[in-house]
């Protein structure tokens, strides 16, 4: 019998569940360990908290992984069930991990709420970086370039403010915003014009741009940023958002926070009912998908694909004010660190969609998260403790896994990377 | 402004090499210095000091000579790495992470207690078989995964990039426990390589010339030879031209995809076991910083071509090792020489704007990469 790719991967989580449920779980200490939802608050010990035991919670999670093996045995009576069980186990991953990490540290807690947030905080620029590749890729234009287009705008927009100097002034703070996401909206029409114009393969052009971007980010860092002293500043302060921000618990940890982070949740909202809800947005993918058709309706390809991708440019340079004037107050060589790229793999894995990119982005977010959580957690496997690199790791792991396994074959616009020629 | 010839717009790189072999790249060189001349005057610098500063850091004495092509080694073996797979249609982005692999694989053969007295003529082609082995097994996952799921090699090889560089960080730095960490020295390297597995120097610059060169340079024709001379070599150039009609041909064209990956990558940590062996005999993490995308520069450069890459990557090579004495004599930062090199790619990839410029005519499409086009969309 062959199975198919959905039986595949059910069996695989067969195999881990069982493994969890009969090894894992009766191996692990039976302390009870707490989720916390506040922030420590003085004097009061009446904190929000759900106290439960890991052997118990890792081996209820093992017999759903087994519950969806068997789903997927039935995949041709009932195709929604077999695929509604695969999601559901995939989701269990994130509670396995926390529990697997608070079971095999010494810690008695762990506050969840703060976690979260905390995911949706470092993937923002991932988010930012998918909705700048959306637009441009919707149009059919290849972007591997939206690690520069960050990393170009991150340099520029300190830049412009250590040049400004006066580190309390709020204009100042947000001139450099502006500074950053026009910088992102020029590279992307430098990628426009390689591309739509003259035609340039467009993953060389993309090349092309990170290696501008770094050693013009670097020049500027050294030549002019350096010199003017200011080596950090204050970043973007809290915006509490009215009404909301009153909120128990919520109102303090997600809805008072930084603007960018906060905008960012507008833009994938806008991209989205732009793209897919008004007659400009049909344009782009249909431009995206078929552009001698498009072009037979009177629509100007060329037009809408330099549009599209300088649309993409400026919300990629707001993504790169967000490392060096929200993040932090500072500029470093190469500080997007590869972020640009791993928002292309969040788009792929949202399979070129808004929505979905924006939770493929969350998912890298929360790795990140995880990442600097399970370092404090000091976890370790007997007297092995687990070395931070091997966290740090986990995001580009689990890059590769959900790229090549998880979301079967994605299909990107038809016309991605195909350069136009006007019919004459 | 001319109306660019369709034919040879829609090229990767559409120029040929055999008419006007380097009129295009030298035009593209004389146009990014001259940009990057302007950059260099907006923040008050002389362009024509810092260019001759340059010049005589890149060939300025033997000795500069010698360090410049010792510099410049690495890169020949990225970039063949880089070039091979853009013959096959592929984009290997992940000559940072397999340089990374085979360079921590050769260190560690090379400290095996029972090899140290094995004769060189011997433990030199294990060290540096052992490290083309690694860099060969980490290429080769993109490549499965390609062949297997469809999955992207772009995103793979940049992932697992990132993964190298984090694992031989640990597996190099680690004091506890130790793994391949000299715990006597001061900043992490790994235990030096036993002396019989070193590679002759040829001359003792800064760093130091090595026999690696002459490696790199066998590589390069062997690369040709198994492009141009062999089955396989067809094959892989017929993949990359149209993978459809390779199929329709009955040609394997998954794993065609598989074996050039592996051997791309081979070749990237065949370059790296070479540093290793043949400058300072062990691996400090973070030698290979930044290498897979100057590697990708110079391939395109090169237009893919073997020995194109040989003159590309020495004037890569040399274009960062004299950035230093450009940095001690005008205090220019030595980005500004990332930012020329970054416009040489630009206007040999847009060769239209060079060639309006300078008013080259454009010729018939060549045999190298400008039949292969590398974006052609994200899933097949």
């Amino acid at each position: 019998m062959k199975l198919s790719r959905r039986q595949t991967i059910g069996m695989l989580f067969g195999l881990l569940g069982g493994y969890l449920v009969g090894f894992v779980a009766t191996s692990l200490d039976t302390a009870d360990k707490a989720l916390k939802f506040e922030p420590p608050k003085l004097g009061s010990t009446n904190q929000l908290e759900l106290v439960f035991n890991p052997p118990v919670v890792v081996a209820a999670i093992g017999t759903i992984f087994v519950l969806a093996f068997v789903a997927t045995l039935f995949e041709r009576r009932w195709e929604r069930l077999a695929r509604g069980a695969l999601l559901v186990a995939a989701l269990c991953f994130i509670p396995l991990v926390i529990v697997l990490a608070l079971a095999l540290s010494d810690a008695p807690s762990t506050n969840i709420v703060q976690l979260l947030v905390e995911s949706l905080r470092l993937g923002t620029p991932i988010a930012l970086g998918a909705m700048a590749g959306l637009w441009c890729e919707r149009s059919g234009v290849v972007n591997i370039g939206i690690e520069g287009m960050m990393l170009t705008a991150a340099g520029t927009g300190f830049m412009t403010y250590a040049v400004l100097g006066d580190a309390s002034s709020t204009p100042i703070l947000w001139l450099s915003v502006g500074v950053a996401v026009l910088t992102g909206g020029l590279v992307a029409a430098l990628h426009a014009l390689l591309c739509v114009t003259f035609r340039v393969d467009q993953i060389i052009s993309g090349v092309v741009i990170n290696l501008l971007a770094l050693g013009l980010t670097g020049f500027i860092r050294s030549e002019v940023i350096v010199p003017t002293g200011v080596a950090i500043g204050i970043p973007t302060p809290d915006v509490a958002l009215p009404g909301l921000s009153q909120l128990p618990i919520l109102g303090d940890q997600l809805f008072t926070a930084q603007p960018i982070f906060l905008m960012m949740f507008v833009i994938v909202a806008v991209t989205s009912v732009v793209l897919f809800r008004t007659p400009f947005g049909l344009r782009v993918r249909s431009v995206g998908e078929n552009p001698h058709a498009a072009e037979t309706l009177g629509i100007d390809v060329i037009r809408i694909r330099y549009r599209a991708v300088i649309i993409g440019g400026l919300v990629a340079g707001l993504g790169g004010a967000w490392f060096s004037l929200e993040s932090q107050a500072g500029f470093e060589a190469n500080m997007t660190n590869g972020t640009g790229f791993i928002a292309l793999a969040a788009l792929i894995f949202g399979k070129w969609r808004p929505s979905t990119a924006f939770a493929g982005a969350m998912l890298f977010g929360f790795t990140r998260a995880l990442q600097s959580r399970l370092q404090i957690l000091k976890v370790s496997l007997g007297d092995f403790a687990i070395p931070s690199e091997f966290w740090q790791s986990l995001p580009y792991v689990v890059t590769i896994i959900v790229v090549a396994g998880a979301v079967g074959r994605a299909t990107a616009p038809a016309a991605d990377g195909v350069p136009f020629e006007r019919s004459r | 402004m001319n109306v660019p010839d369709a034919k040879t717009v829609g090229h990767a790189a559409g120029a040929s090499w055999r008419s006007q072999p380097a009129l295009v790249p030298l035009a593209a060189i004389a146009m990014a210095l001259t940009v990057g001349a302007v950059v260099i005057l907006l923040v008050g610098s002389n362009p024509i000091e810092a260019y001759a500063a340059l010049l005589r850091g890149m060939f300025g004495s033997p000795d500069r000579i010698a360090a410049s092509l010792a510099r410049s080694t690495p890169f020949i073996g990225t970039a063949l790495a880089v070039a091979f797979a853009f013959r096959a249609g592929l984009f290997n982005i992940g000559a940072e992470g397999q340089i990374l692999i085979g360079a921590t694989l050769a260190a560690w053969v090379g400290t095996f207690s029972y090899l140290q007295d094995v004769p060189g003529a011997l433990l030199i082609p294990i060290v540096i078989l052992v490290g083309a082995i690694g860099g060969g097994l980490w290429g080769a996952i993109p490549g499965v995964l390609k062949a297997t799921s469809g999955a992207h090699e772009v995103i793979v090889t940049i992932m697992l990039n990132s993964i190298a560089v984090l694992y031989v960080r640990w597996l190099v730095g680690s004091n506890d426990p130790v793994v391949l960490r000299d715990t006597t020295a001061s900043v992490p390297h790994t235990v030096p390589i036993a002396d019989n597995a070193r590679l002759p120097e040829l001359f003792g610059s800064q760093p130091p010339l090595h026999v690696g060169l002459l490696v790199m340079l066998a590589l390069c024709v062997v690369v040709w030879f198994i492009l141009k001379r062999t089955t396989f070599g067809f094959e892989v150039r017929t993949v990359g031209a149209n993978a459809h009609a390779a199929r329709y041909a009955g040609m394997g064209v998954n794993r065609t995809i598989i074996a050039v990956m592996a051997l791309s990558g081979a070749f990237a940590g065949l370059a790296g076991a070479s540093e290793v062996s043949g400058t300072v005999g062990f691996l400090s993490p973070g030698v290979f910083v930044g290498i897979g995308f100057d590697a990708i520069a110079i391939a395109l450069l090169a237009r893919a071509n073997p020995f194109g890459i040989i003159l590309t990557s020495i004037l890569w090579g040399s274009m960062l090792s004299g950035a230093g004495l450009m940095q001690q004599e005008t205090g220019l930062s030595i980005d500004a020489v990332r930012i020329v090199q970054a416009f040489v790619l630009l206007f040999v990839a847009a060769d239209v704007i060079v060639r309006t410029i300078f008013r080259l005519r454009a010729d018939r499409a060549s045999d190298a990469m400008d039949t292969t086009q590398l974006s052609r969309g994200w899933g097949a």
